[in-house]
């Protein structure tokens, strides 16, 4: 056999150089360094927040949840309304947004021409972009003041018969449906942005065996586009609420910071990251501070639950590109 | 020759229009859809200009707030308090959040890079109120433990909340650049022989500058607009220009947040005039932003 006769070079190296052997550790070190500090980030903030809790934990436990006074004078404090608060209001706002997003969605991925989906698509993701604190200040003096003089009324006499829409006849500004138009603004950009992701990934063979076959660009969407990455647009809205859910901000400059909550939305409310966001300042005593850290540690179960979902549903509509 | 004219005509009738009737008027619903995103950001730009143009001035951008009864004055603290804080953030979450996205594109095994993903996600979806929470609870109402840094507001608190917002979008955009980056690269760099480490930081970094750049950009402009990580870590302030990370700082955000439930209507128009700072600074910083990106991309051939 003459290949095996063929020595081994000889004076190579045994090993790489040791400059790059401890470079390669080092950078890895690094990196996975890193990367493990957001986990422990992840991990770190849960752990505090319910530390800094745990005072008010200890005081009211669970029954926090559907108790209602909140007295810091006499150090009673319950969450109830302020839960359903954040739970109306974010729920109104994904229920107004879902329909314009997927409408957006669809304008951008099957309607639009192409030379003027890209602008468009800026445009809507710029939305986005605006800070929270100065839609609410749009919200204060522009919104509000339009939505008392002229939405209120008009929705109050045409659905005032169901409670929830009651309408006094006063012009009231601050109100828990100006919160609601609010996130609806605020999530469309992102729900939207999701669905045109999914509804360009549906493959076009699919699309056009749609249309080969005779259906409208309606039809297709309907039986085509839309189902196969129904649940795609679910985990979109599911995100758009996590959003609503959180924001503070804007909400809690236009909602009007009020507790008890009145069954109709035309009055003033409160939500969780509001009632926090509001009160940063007046906190007079440790139970008081540990209580708006409890309602923060609700929030922060519930939004986490819903990330965590929506992620997980998201993932699985991931089409390879 | 005349051929007979066929005796049907191309119009649709019954269930053919109505099926197209059907469909226009969904294309209708969507353009309509579309059309009002861009009237309500058309809207809330245009307020925000119309009513904050005029306070705009030179003692706007250089002096303090007035003093009790007497007009005028300006924003100064808000403005560089708001650069220090941003300043700050972005030293402590770029570093992190790039060297975390080399950790997943080019060391981690894919089911860890994933779970890395995951992760940064949910912390992307924590409320900027939480945050704010957690870095009052961790640095204000106590010190840090360890460092033993803290114990009051502090920019260094209010930028490490803001820090903790970015990183999860500065370590997203570049794993995505990153990510388009043909292997081809790599490859022909460790088959000339060099250690990986030297291909990360000369071929792979150097090549998705651009796109890390960009990915910065956009959490910066992220950073700039928020309130809530600010409400519990940093807002005690002084009305005097402040450039000392320890002192609690003034900054836009909440600044604006102040003034528009202030009831004097003086404070109301600097609001305003300080919403469009913002607004103008954001917009042109997201945009520029995303078009580069859009260049950088195409640069590194992505098809889409």
């Amino acid at each position: 056999m003459e290949a095996a006769s063929i020595p081994a070079p000889k004076g190579l190296p045994r090993t790489r150089r040791l400059g790059d052997r401890l470079g390669d550790r080092v950078l890895y070190g690094l990196t996975a360094g890193a990367a493990v500090l957001g986990l422990l980030l992840t991990a770190a903030i849960v752990w505090r927040v319910a530390d800094g809790a745990w005072p008010a934990i200890k005081v009211f436990h669970a029954s926090f949840l559907w108790h209602n006074e909140w007295n810091p004078v006499v150090n009673k404090f319950g969450a109830r309304d302020l839960i359903i608060g954040t739970v109306v209001t974010s729920f109104g706002a994904v229920l107004l947004a879902a329909p314009v997003s997927i409408a957006i969605g669809l304008f951008l991925s099957e309607l639009a021409p192409p030379s003027i989906r890209g602008p468009v698509g800026t445009l809507v993701e710029m939305l986005a972009a605006v800070p929270s604190v100065v839609i609410g200040l749009w919200g204060i003096y522009v919104l509000a003041p339009f939505d008392a003089q002229h939405l209120q009324p008009l929705l109050g006499s045409l659905f005032g018969w169901i409670p929830i829409f009651a309408h006094g006849g006063d012009k009231v500004e601050s109100t828990v449906f100006s919160a609601m138009l609010v996130l609806t603004i605020m999530i469309i950009p992102i729900t939207s942005s999701i669905c045109r992701e999914l509804f360009l990934g549906v493959p076009d063979e699919l699309e056009e065996g749609a249309v080969g076959l005779g259906a409208t660009r309606w039809e297709m969407v309907k039986t085509v586009v839309v189902p196969s990455v129904r649940g795609g647009v679910v985990a979109a809205v599911i995100l758009g609420l996590g959003r609503a859910l959180g924001e503070a901000i804007a909400v809690t400059q236009v909602i009007g910071n009020f507790t008890p909550l009145k069954l109709s939305i035309f009055e003033p409310g409160d939500t969780l990251a509001s009632r926090t966001a509001n009160q940063y300042q007046g906190a007079v005593s440790n139970l008081h501070v540990a209580s708006l850290i409890y309602l923060a540690f609700i929030l922060l179960v519930i939004t986490f639950i819903t990330n965590l979902t929506a992620q997980l549903v998201v993932k699985k509509f991931e089409f390879k590109r | 020759m005349t051929t007979d004219a066929p005796n049907f005509s191309l119009r649709a009738t019954g269930r053919s229009r109505r099926r197209l009737i059907k469909n226009r008027l969904a294309e209708g619903a969507a353009l309509a859809a579309a059309s009002a995103a861009i009237l309500v950001l058309g809207i809330l730009v245009w307020s925000v200009f119309s009513r904050g143009v005029h306070a705009l001035s030179w003692d706007f951008f250089t002096k303090g707030p007035a003093l009790f009864g007497q007009t005028g004055g300006g924003v100064a603290p808000a403005l560089v308090g708001s650069l220090l804080l941003v300043g700050i953030a972005t030293v402590m979450a770029l570093p992190i959040g790039v060297l975390t996205a080399i950790f997943v594109s080019e060391f981690a095994p894919p089911r860890f890079g994933s779970q890395v993903r995951l992760w940064l996600d949910v912390l992307n979806g924590f409320p900027s109120i939480v945050i704010g929470i957690f870095v009052f609870a961790l640095m204000v109402k106590t010190s840090l433990p360890i460092v033993g840094w803290g114990h009051h507001q502090s920019a260094f608190a209010g930028a490490f909340a803001l820090s903790i917002i970015m990183l999860p979008l500065v370590a997203r955009a570049t794993m995505e650049v990153l990510a388009l980056l043909p292997n081809e690269l790599r490859d022909a760099s460790l088959a000339l022989g060099v250690s990986k480490w030297q291909t990360v930081l000369r071929v792979v970094l150097p090549t998705a500058f651009g796109g890390i750049l960009t990915g910065t950009t956009l959490a910066i402009a992220r950073a700039a607009g928020e309130t809530a990580p600010l409400l519990f870590t940093c807002v005690l302030a002084g009305q005097t220009v402040d450039w000392d990370p320890t002192h609690s700082v003034n900054s836009i955000p909440y600044t604006i947040f102040q003034y528009s439930e202030a009831p004097d209507p003086a404070l109301h128009q600097q609001a305003w005039a300080l919403a469009f700072v913002l607004i103008a600074f954001v917009l042109i910083t997201s945009l520029t932003a995303r078009f580069l990106l859009e260049r950088s991309r195409r640069k590194l051939g992505a098809t889409r």
